[in-house]
């Protein structure tokens, strides 16, 4: 379903994505991981469109349609979703106001009318209880004063509110206790189905123990230097990230 | 490629300030110009009766020796005072005639300003006084209030059919000589609304006064009285519109409310009079003064949604002069292209355990100013006084302006006054945020700026308050890239 062909991207002028071939189909999911500055956030704006990121060669595409012209809001109507690693706050808005905005409009761009709210509601009960989201929780103003964990349990809530076909789950482990990390995968574990895709982007291979991956991929320098199945994480875990560096060195 | 700031531009360029029609109906119009021949004709045309022709000439008199105010921080060309015209009215509105009588070319103009003076209303539970240009031309549900003893009617009628409760508060809150532009209106004010609620009635509906501008190089001087008497409540909203034009026209009001011992006054205004183009050209000067008295155990709010005008001057404050007495100010102002404001509001604590709560908001696009200018002051006599101050500004783009001119000046050492003030802006990264979500960026600026505006949103009836945050909505279309 979203499919990357030698996608370059720079932002002002540097070049962070050198070459990034990726496919990824319904049902699987796909773990990147990587140092530090490999790229692996830049990934996931310029997957969902984020302008200051200009792509400089490459495709991105979602369904066989190339996404180059769509705009955020566009590629998230299509069933996009990213989990930010800093999700930002808006105050005044509460987190059930956002996400009913959120979900009537993806609902108005493909022709749908609002949501009964009867339903609306029904459905933030069943998401809630799934992550153990307390109902206060909900109408606090969207991610102000959160803790860190609170942040990245409200993004996986939205996530679940909003069915996306394909979700990038940027670094949404840090910052987690273990036993927030649990609750955060178990969710994710529940969302996943046959028609949806999963994409973790993580640091550490703590979160793949939660979530079993398909596949791995390492970013190195804005390029996969390797790919494998969940061992690999296993493997990366134990030697640190220098033998790969050496490895594509040579 | 995603949507740009500038194609966003382009297609607001076409949508037009939502008003700014001009109703085409026959008025009766004085020459341009003011003397004192133009005050006594005036007074004359109102049939009233004499001391109410000498208080305006004395209120002329004043206003000849005043000169116009510069402190504010706000740039506009004078308006030519002898080049207005202080007197129109539509030839057909007769204030004796039910609405059955009324031109239908007004009735339609209320229809596009969104205003049902019948039915409709009745629903909403909201009696509404209209007024355009210089007289009030309908004013429903006078029945229904006059059962309870309440008074709801144009000031002109007041001031033949309810002299002494004119005579005795007018200008006690804000005198002739309080400002240049007081003083002008008390001369050539031609209409507005009275209202009394007597003693220990609560007002079972909303009053409202709709204010229009039709007719061009007309000023716009009206005139509200509102006496709560004793242990009454009162909600009351005014609303204004004017038609787009490329000259500035001149709405120089004033507001007196008076709160006697227990009484509540909740004054709201939506305010969406004609904010000029998108050059900066024409407009309404918004100069105002409203003030309220509060005597022992009186509570005033005022609540106000500032998004018209090219220029605002704007101050209602509350004398809090009776012991316990509470004043509340809860303001959001919105400014964009060229728009200026300069507003806020000053809390007079007189009597003991007087509280006060000030609320502004500030939002600022394009290249506007948005001035906050708030005095707290608390007396000798004041004891245990306090107030809370908030001031946030939001600011859009890089060529706006949000300003902050807080005065406290405290004469009593047991006095506890705060204040708190922010300015953020609404950063790339939260529309972001809200486009990853599906929500275009239109849309995520409403959001951000009703969430930002909120705490005063709710502070309005319920049914304005859908009204305002459209508003709001539609003020800032157009202002972040």
């Amino acid at each position: 379903m979203l499919k990357i062909k030698d996608l370059h991207a720079s932002v002002e002028g540097k070049e962070i994505l050198r070459g990034i071939n990726l496919e990824v189909k319904a049902g699987e999911v796909h773990a990147i991981m990587g140092p530090n500055g490999s790229g692996k956030s830049t990934l996931a704006s310029v997957i969902a469109g984020k302008e200051e990121f200009e792509v400089t060669q490459g495709s991105v595409e979602l369904y066989g349609e190339d996404l180059e012209e769509v705009s955020p809001e566009g590629r998230a109507h299509k069933g996009l979703f990213l989990s930010f690693q800093y999700p930002i706050e808006i105050p005044g808005v509460s987190v059930t106001n956002f996400i009913k905005t959120a979900i009537n409009e993806s609902r108005k761009a493909n022709g749908l009318e609002d949501m009964p709210a009867k339903d609306m509601l029904k459905m933030i009960r069943e998401k809630s209880e799934l992550l153990e989201i307390d109902r206060k929780f909900l109408s606090r103003s969207l991610n102000e004063g959160f803790s860190g964990g609170e942040k990245k349990r409200n993004e996986v809530f939205q996530m679940a509110m909003l069915e996306p076909k394909v979700a990038i789950l940027d670094e949404t482990d840090s910052g987690l206790d273990i036993d927030a990390l649990r609750i955060v995968a178990n969710g994710v574990n529940k969302l996943k189905s046959k028609d949806n895709a999963v994409i973790l982007i993580t640091h550490y291979q703590r979160l793949l123990e939660y979530i079993v991956p398909d596949f791995v991929h390492v970013l190195h320098n804005g390029k996969i230097v390797k790919s494998g199945g969940k061992d690999l994480a296993l493997q990366l875990e134990e030697k640190g990230y220098d033998w790969l560096k050496q490895e594509t060195a040579v | 490629m995603a949507y740009t700031e500038e194609e966003l531009k382009k297609e607001l360029e076409t949508k037009e300030y939502e008003y700014g029609f001009y109703t085409d109906i026959e008025s009766d119009t004085f020459p341009i110009g003011l003397s004192e021949e133009i005050v006594i004709a005036i007074s004359k045309k109102k049939e009233e009766p004499e001391w109410m022709t000498l208080w305006r000439l004395e209120a002329f008199r004043i206003w000849k020796k005043m000169e116009e105010p510069e402190w504010a921080n706000v740039h506009y060309d004078k308006p030519d005072f002898q080049a207005i015209s202080y007197y129109s009215a539509p030839k057909s509105a007769d204030p004796n005639k039910s609405l059955d009588d009324v031109d239908p070319d007004l009735l339609e103009m209320y229809r596009k300003l969104g205003i049902s003076v019948d039915e409709q209303k009745k629903l909403q539970n909201v009696a509404v006084d209209i007024v355009v240009d210089s007289v009030s031309v309908a004013t429903t549900f006078k029945k229904t209030l006059a059962e309870k003893g309440i008074i709801f009617m144009p000031i002109s009628e007041a001031i033949q059919e309810h002299p002494e409760l004119v005579k005795k508060y007018m200008g006690t809150v804000v005198p002739k000589t309080d400002n240049f532009y007081a003083a002008l209106n008390s001369a050539v004010f031609t209409d507005g609304s009275f209202c009394y609620i007597p003693k220990g009635v609560r007002c079972p509906m909303e009053l409202s006064t709709y204010f229009r501008i039709n007719q061009a190089n007309t000023g716009q001087f009206e005139r509200t009285l509102l006496i709560a008497d004793e242990d009454s409540y009162v909600s009351y909203l005014e609303g204004c519109t004017a038609p787009s034009r490329d000259e500035n026209q001149l709405h120089a009001a004033v507001v007196e409310l008076i709160a006697l011992d227990g009484a509540e006054i909740k004054y709201s205004t939506v305010q969406n009079w004609f904010p000029g183009g998108k050059d900066g050209k024409g407009g309404v000067f918004n100069f105002v003064t409203k003030r309220a008295l509060c005597e022992k155990n009186a509570k005033v709010s005022w609540t106000q949604v500032e998004t018209g005008s090219a220029v605002t001057w704007k101050y209602p404050s509350c004398i809090l002069k009776g012991d316990n007495s509470i004043g509340e100010f809860y303001s959001i102002a919105v400014t964009n292209n060229y728009q200026q404001a300069d507003t806020g509001t000053k809390m007079i604590h007189i009597g003991k355990n007087t509280r006060s709560t000030i609320i502004s908001k500030g939002v600022s696009a394009g290249k506007s100013q948005n001035s906050y200018r708030g005095l707290v002051q608390i007396n000798s006599r004041a004891d245990n006084a306090r107030n809370f101050s908030q001031c946030d500004s939001l600011l859009m783009g890089n060529e706006c302006g949000a300003h902050t001119f807080p005065y406290i000046e405290v004469k009593n050492k047991t006095a506890q006054v705060e204040h708190e003030a922010t300015t953020s802006k609404i950063g790339e990264d939260q529309i972001f945020y809200c486009n990853q979500r599906g929500i275009s960026t239109e849309k995520a600026i409403a959001l951000i700026v009703n969430g930002f505006s909120k705490e005063v949103l709710n502070k309005l009836p319920m049914e304005f308050a859908i009204e305002a945050q459209k508003l709001l909505e539609i003020s800032l279309e157009g202002s972040v890239g």
